[in-house]
């Protein structure tokens, strides 16, 4: 529990650095976005009138405590092109971004984990070689040139997979999701890298554990050692990796994002980089970071679930 | 290798020219070579050496237990006598039926309780697993059984003690835990690899007093790897002693103790130049001082081109660098003594009056 | 002090380079590596060609003997601008690095070892990584203003936090050990242990780190550059290529191709050499059961 407490307090100093580093981030930007919104024959007037209606005529500190004050409310401020609250923007926005990283996730997990294991089993052999230098291809590779690659292939000559968008809000979410397919698929082989290589490394290191040996003394076959002994060991922290690729994935597939013209989170940061509307940028760009920090904190409670040493502390 | 009859009191183990190499990224290592043993049943074997003498090496190798990766290359017999009465050469047996043994018929305990067993299962459930596996009892048994071997071995409170994980328990009770799940299928053969050397010397006497205890109860015998000669003499019936790889010297223990006859022998019970002792060793106010030996084990890349122990031997002369000398058959008057050393018939050095 | 010199490379370097090219992946990545390296720097110099060179009429040519790699929508020849192009990836590439492993060095070595440093600090590299590294990029860049040196920057500034925890953990292992102990019962002041004992215990880590970032550096200043907050248009780097020629993808999909096959293949090998450095310097041969 004490456990727990120490962590939450981590996570809530590490929240509030980062709502420093996102005003900081975003107002330290020239440019503004009143003047871009009113265009070029707004007077200066009307730019200063602007400013005041969007509270941008105050002093920086007061605008930061004023920002927080809002936060705290649960109100994230309100978009200064999009006409409306940064919450509702970002809602609409979440549906296939989320969706595009937990299939990709997904993707990156069925191929990651099996290979990676066998990567492990086989050390050394041809096999394993092979297995770690497609690993390190494919982080190698950009995103976006591997999915233009992909949409080239699959959906322009072949037809398979529709080119790009998102379809129709009005039609079935099914029929949406298809447009994540490309993309997820994309992201996916990509993380599988990491993973794989992940695997790797943390079933060699249980393999190496005394207790493995214990294992096969005791006349166990070595898929029952494999499994329940090794994989259940090595899981762990590769579950902390997947939570945490699934994390930076929100908003970190800008890239994917843009080449799909998904109208996901990212394609609304960027947007709203180049504009300056600062509301939005603040706000999402500090969602982003909650979720992942939270994520991190849903792990560590995971941890003393599933880890006995942890759990039985206060014993 | 033809199989003695049954007619004859087979030994429970008989081990016969076992070498053990690996591969290495420096070339092929010869960690065994030649290795010849017997144990009877209800017998304790002591496997004696210093680090890197091959004993470790041994024990795995007659488990079964080398890593894949190492490419071990196994040359020699060992024969088990089953409790069905069959021999079997274990290192002739397919891995089904090895497996079969391991766990079952010959258990082995190892040198480290704090890594030994895994972190996330509770105790009772790995010997659990065990038992289930080879007894082939239902959960509700199986469970029960785990925890009357947890009562065998002494652990206090074992109805409790069974749902616990290894990491709340002490080392001594860890390597307690190892000795039930090594006992949990009555096994005929225990290897015990250094089973005390990690622990206090205040609990390394338990345990030890523990496995002779249950060795009497159940009549099985023991493979005893050590580095302890006070060990050796108190619990082993006999002794061979490695030294790079090879045995050079074995014999019951009472003879080895009262006349060792290799150098490297005497040298390790601190007699040369030659006083014998009778288990004095245990003792240790009444060496006068502390006798090493010198120079160091060759290389296992290197090794010399005759006896591995030449470049350290007080009594070493030009044929020793020749040719690896034989384990021989003679030696003091009768009884199952072997060296290897090619002056081992001659006087001891210096016969220093009692 | 040449002698020395000498002899420490003979000593010490030359069986070190022995082991780390056993591998033939990490020596065919590392001759790569230095053909790349020795074609862009020397290529420039040698050859007039200008790969600015418009020229209409050629738009748009598959690959041929002429255009190695095609030509593209004004007419430039790809090839001629991948290898031109190259100079800027690996120049971003490199300094991003250098200037990641610098600080981070700095920033980790100081958290490791300094224990009152080590919350504070962390706690400002936990906020940096909690965003996703492109997204911090863009922010970084908008603030900045899109130049080459600010992308660098941006991207320095990045990746440092990563640098900084690797070094944290391996300095607070060392931290342990006794011969900084040891040291210190002999008086040594506490800049000299930094600089003579932990120091060159972290070359390792940060070599490692060093062939990392380079690779991360040259992928996500093409992700900035086809987004259009990287590096101006008018400089070709790879990642600029293939974002100024998005629209003709669809016709002439060989002038997104090859600059992209030009990023894998130096990454790639970046990053086998990378490993081949790891699996060098921590030789720590598991018991691989």
């Amino acid at each position: 529990m004490r456990f727990l407490m120490t962590r939450l307090g981590g996570a809530l100093v590490v929240l509030a650095l980062v709502a420093v580093l996102v005003f900081a981030l975003t107002r330290l930007a020239s440019g503004d976005p009143v003047a871009l919104l009113l265009g070029d024959q707004a007077t200066a007037e009307d730019i200063a009138a602007a400013r005041v209606q969007y509270g941008l005529d105050k002093p920086l500190p007061t605008q930061f405590v004023l920002w927080i004050g809002e936060l705290l409310q649960g109100n994230l401020g309100q978009s200064i092109f999009l006409q409306r609250p940064v919450a509702q923007a970002l809602l609409e926005r979440a549906e296939p971004t989320l969706f595009l990283a937990l299939f990709a996730v997904g993707i990156a997990a069925l191929i990651g984990i099996p290979c990676g294991m066998a990567a492990a089993i086989w050390r050394g052999s041809p096999g394993d070689q092979a297995l770690s230098g497609v690993a390190m291809l494919g982080a190698s590779v950009p995103s976006f040139w591997l999915g233009l690659i992909l949409i080239q292939l699959f959906a322009v000559k072949l037809g398979w997979f529709p080119a790009s968008g998102y379809g129709n809000p009005e039609s079935p979410l099914a029929e949406r999701l298809t447009h994540l397919l490309l993309p997820a698929l994309v992201l996916g082989l990509l993380n599988s890298a990491l993973i794989i290589r992940f695997t790797r490394a943390s079933m060699l290191d249980i393999l190496g554990e005394d207790y493995v040996r214990t294992a096969r003394a005791k006349g166990l076959a070595e898929g029952t050692v494999m499994v329940k002994h090794v994989l259940r060991n090595a899981l762990v922290p590769i579950i902390t990796v997947l939570g945490l690729t699934l994390a930076l994935m929100i908003g970190g597939t800008v890239v994917t994002e843009t080449v799909f013209n998904l109208p996901g989170v990212g394609n609304l940061v960027v947007r709203a980089v180049l504009r300056r509307d600062y509301p939005v940028i603040q706000g999402t760009l500090l969602v982003i970071a909650a979720i992942y920090v939270f994520i991190n904190l849903a792990i560590d409670f995971l941890y003393t679930l599933v880890d006995p040493r942890i759990r039985l502390e206060g014993q | 290798m033809t199989t003695p009859t049954a007619a004859m009191a087979a030994p429970r183990l008989e081990v016969q020219g076992l070498s053990t190499s690996f591969a290495t990224d420096a070339g092929r290592i010869q960690s065994v070579a030649d290795v010849s043993f017997a144990i009877h049943p209800g017998q304790t074997l002591a496997l004696v050496g210093e680090s890197g003498s091959g004993k470790s090496v041994t024990s795995l190798t007659l488990m079964g237990l080398h890593a894949k990766t190492s490419q071990a290359q196994v040359t020699g017999q060992a024969w088990f006598t089953r409790r069905d009465g069959r021999r079997v050469d274990l290192l002739a047996l397919p891995e089904a039926e090895r497996r079969a043994l391991r766990g079952n018929e010959m258990a082995m305990v190892f040198q480290e309780p704090m890594t030994s067993l895994n972190p996330v299962l509770t105790v009772g459930e790995q010997i659990f697993e065990s038992v289930r596996l080879h007894l082939k009892l239902d959960r509700k048994a199986a469970m029960a059984h785990a925890q009357r071997m947890l009562e065998l071995v002494e652990i206090p409170a074992a109805k409790q003690r069974v749902h616990e994980y290894p990491h709340q328990l002490s080392g001594g009770m860890r390597q307690r835990v190892m000795i039930a799940l090594a006992m949990a299928c009555s096994p005929t053969l225990l290897i015990a690899d250094e089973p005390t050397t990690a622990l206090d010397v205040t609990i390394q006497a338990q345990i030890l007093a523990l496995m002779g205890r249950l060795q009497k109860e159940t009549g099985m015998s023991m493979l005893f790897v050590t580095h302890n000669l006070g060990v050796v003499a108190q619990y082993a019936d006999a002794v061979a002693v490695m030294y790079a790889g090879r045995i050079v010297e074995s014999a019951p223990v009472h003879d080895l103790f009262a006349q060792p006859e290799h150098p490297y022998t005497c040298g390790l019970l601190a007699c040369l130049p030659g006083v014998a002792r009778r288990h004095a060793v245990a003792v240790a106010g009444q060496r006068p001082r502390l006798v090493a030996i010198p120079g160091q084990v060759s290389s296992p890349l290197t090794p010399p081109p005759g006896c591995a122990f030449a470049p350290r031997c007080e009594r070493r002369i030009a044929a020793c660098d020749a040719r690896m000398p034989a384990l021989s058959d003679e030696g003091s008057a009768g009884g199952s003594r072997r060296v290897r050393c090619i002056r081992v018939n001659e006087q001891p050095i210096e016969e220093v009056a009692a | 002090m040449l002698q020395r010199l000498i002899r420490n490379l003979t000593d010490y370097w030359l069986p070190l380079a022995r082991r780390l090219f056993s591998r033939k992946v990490v020596l065919a990545s590392a001759i790569l590596l230095a053909l790349v390296v020795a074609v862009a720097t020397v290529f420039p110099w040698v050859s007039d060609a200008d790969p600015n060179a418009i020229s209409i009429s050629e738009r748009l040519n598959a690959p041929s003997a002429a255009h190695w790699a095609g030509t593209d929508e004004l007419g430039r020849d790809v090839m001629l601008r991948i290898v031109h192009g190259a100079r800027y990836s690996l120049l971003i590439g490199g300094l991003t690095a250098a200037g990641a492993v610098l600080f981070g060095t700095l920033l980790g070595m100081f958290a490791g070892f300094f224990r009152r440093l080590d919350a504070p600090l962390m706690r400002v590299v936990d906020a940096m990584m909690s965003f996703p590294d492109i997204l911090l990029g863009i922010a970084l860049v908008s603030i900045l203003g899109a130049s080459l040196w600010n992308v660098m920057l941006a991207l320095v500034i990045v990746y440092t936090p990563r640098v900084a925890r690797v070094v944290r953990a391996s300095t607070l292992v060392l931290r342990e050990l006794l011969f900084v102990d040891a040291a210190r019962a002999l008086g040594v002041r506490t800049p000299l242990i930094l600089l003579r004992h932990i120091l060159p215990n972290l070359v390792s880590p940060i070599l490692v780190q060093v062939t990392f970032i380079f690779a991360y550096a040259i992928l996500a200043e093409a992700g900035l550059s086809f987004l259009g907050v990287g590096v101006p248009p008018d400089i070709p780097t790879w990642g600029t290529m293939i974002a100024g020629s998005l629209e003709s993808a669809d016709r002439a999909f060989w002038t997104i191709l090859y600059p992209g096959l030009a990023i894998v293949l130096t990454a790639l090998s970046l990053q086998m050499l990378g490993d081949g450095v790891r699996d060098l310097l921590d030789p720590k041969l598991k018991k691989a059961s």
